[in-house]
């Protein structure tokens, strides 16, 4: 669904990527890999599109990102480092905004995201008194909620506890069998049978 | 999926909501462009003089270049947090229109910092001495320039949003822009003041309101997303 075609990024005369192809079809899961600084969040901001400092084409279903950005954005969901959570809002005033950017929710569907991601109990909490792996788990909330086809994901694991990791690989799998794809960054060894794996740098 | 994705006009409204919502709950966005105020102009018959022949003179001068430094003051909200905790990002990957989006944030930073500035000016003015019958042009004068002011500094904050330190480069770019809408303002009090019309004033801010409106936000949508490259 989605390709990429001889890729080049070039950050302060220093060369990220060049002639990259990448190729992430229905129900695949590719984690990015490479070592700190080799353009792994870089490439992923420029396959969403909030990056243009590249040269090379990427396609989504065959056609130009550019030509149809309506439709890719509609189909993607990106959580990148800094996970889109206001501090002042609670998590539930969080989704309601973050979700209805993109598609229609209602309480009902927040609060069941919330629970099964273990928030039950903190949906009115402001974010301030929630902890970094809380602030995550909410950001998680969405990719239940949201039927986006393609999901990117920067470091979704860092701050998350050893139930965390097992359920956001669950929701991974998920997502692959349910013919949707992810894109995922992260250091931890992945326990997630059909993995594709990109080295970088 | 095309069945469950959401009108323009919902998240418009939702961003709107949302705006309004951070801004109530952190209160200080609120209260600090108000208080400076009028701190600011109940500075001047301090140091100028009390004598009201003389304040009735600079009174409109006073409040619109008050107004100016305070709009100046919140304007950083508009995007800073935003583009600290990713919510921006957000923001730009949503497939709605990025214009109605930064509009919705935009109204409601002029809610939160503009209103409650254009309502307490009577009072201002009273204490200023303005003759009464100048009161009208006065609050109509903001009512139309305080939006303009949002719109523009919409456009210098979302250029220097990715700064880290920005020090005064966002009063560099944003004064020399509201420069006209002092000059009108000020104007339009005091033909008022002279007993002429000063309608001819008020329906040039009308138009620039339009004009801002219809391309401020096509700028900031711009400078974020070169912001965020």
């Amino acid at each position: 669904m989605l390709t990429a075609h001889r890729l080049f990024c070039a950050r302060d005369d220093r060369v990220l990527f060049k002639n990259l192809n990448l190729e992430l079809s229905e129900g695949q899961i590719m984690q990015l890999r490479g070592s700190n600084g080799s353009g792994k969040t870089t490439l992923m901001r420029i396959l969403c599109g909030l990056n243009d400092s590249y040269e090379g084409s990427i396609k989504w279903y065959g056609q130009e990102i550019a030509d149809q950005a309506v439709n890719f954005f509609s189909s993607l969901l990106y959580i990148g480092h800094r996970v889109g959570v206001s501090k002042v809002l609670s998590p539930v005033e969080n989704l309601r905004w973050s979700c209805s950017l993109k598609q229609r929710v209602d309480d009902e569907a927040i609060y069941r995201a919330l629970a099964e991601v273990g928030l039950r109990g903190f949906e009115e909490s402001p974010c301030y008194t929630l902890s970094a792996g809380q602030h995550q788990r909410v950001s998680l909330a969405r990719l239940i909620i949201s039927p986006a086809r393609l999901w990117v994901l920067d470091e979704p694991f860092t701050t998350l506890d050893a139930k965390g990791v097992a359920q956001l690989e669950n929701l991974l799998q998920r997502q692959a069998q349910a013919g949707g794809a992810v894109l995922v960054t992260t250091h931890h060894r992945l326990n997630i049978p059909e993995l594709t794996v990109l080295s970088l740098g | 999926m095309s069945a469950k994705q959401t009108t323009t006009s919902a998240a418009f409204l939702a961003t709107l909501k949302r705006d309004l919502l951070i801004a109530i709950k952190k209160k200080n966005d609120i209260v600090n462009p108000f208080m400076f105020f009028i701190i600011v102009v109940s500075l001047f018959p301090i140091g100028i003089s009390p004598e009201s022949d003389r304040l009735r003179e600079i009174a409109a001068g006073v409040i619109w270049i008050s107004v100016l430094l305070a709009s100046m003051l919140s304007m950083d909200n508009l995007y800073r947090s935003d583009y600290e905790d990713g919510s921006l990002e957000q923001l730009l990957l949503s497939p709605h229109p990025l214009f109605f989006l930064v509009l919705a944030k935009n109204i409601s930073h002029w809610l939160v910092s503009g209103l409650p500035v254009v309502l307490v000016s009577p009072l201002l003015a009273y204490m200023l001495n303005l003759p009464a019958q100048a009161y009208g042009t006065l609050i109509l004068t903001l009512l139309l320039g305080t939006p303009i002011m949002s719109l523009i500094g919409s456009i210098a904050v979302a250029l220097t949003v990715g700064l880290g330190s920005r020090g005064l480069i966002l009063a560099v770019i944003t004064l020399p822009m509201s420069v006209p809408v002092l000059i009108f303002g000020t104007l339009a009090v005091q033909s008022t003041l002279n007993s002429l019309s000063p309608l001819g004033y008020l329906s040039l801010m009308l138009v620039m309101l339009s004009v801002a409106i219809s391309l401020a936000p096509l700028a900031s949508a711009a400078a974020l997303r070169i912001s965020v490259n």
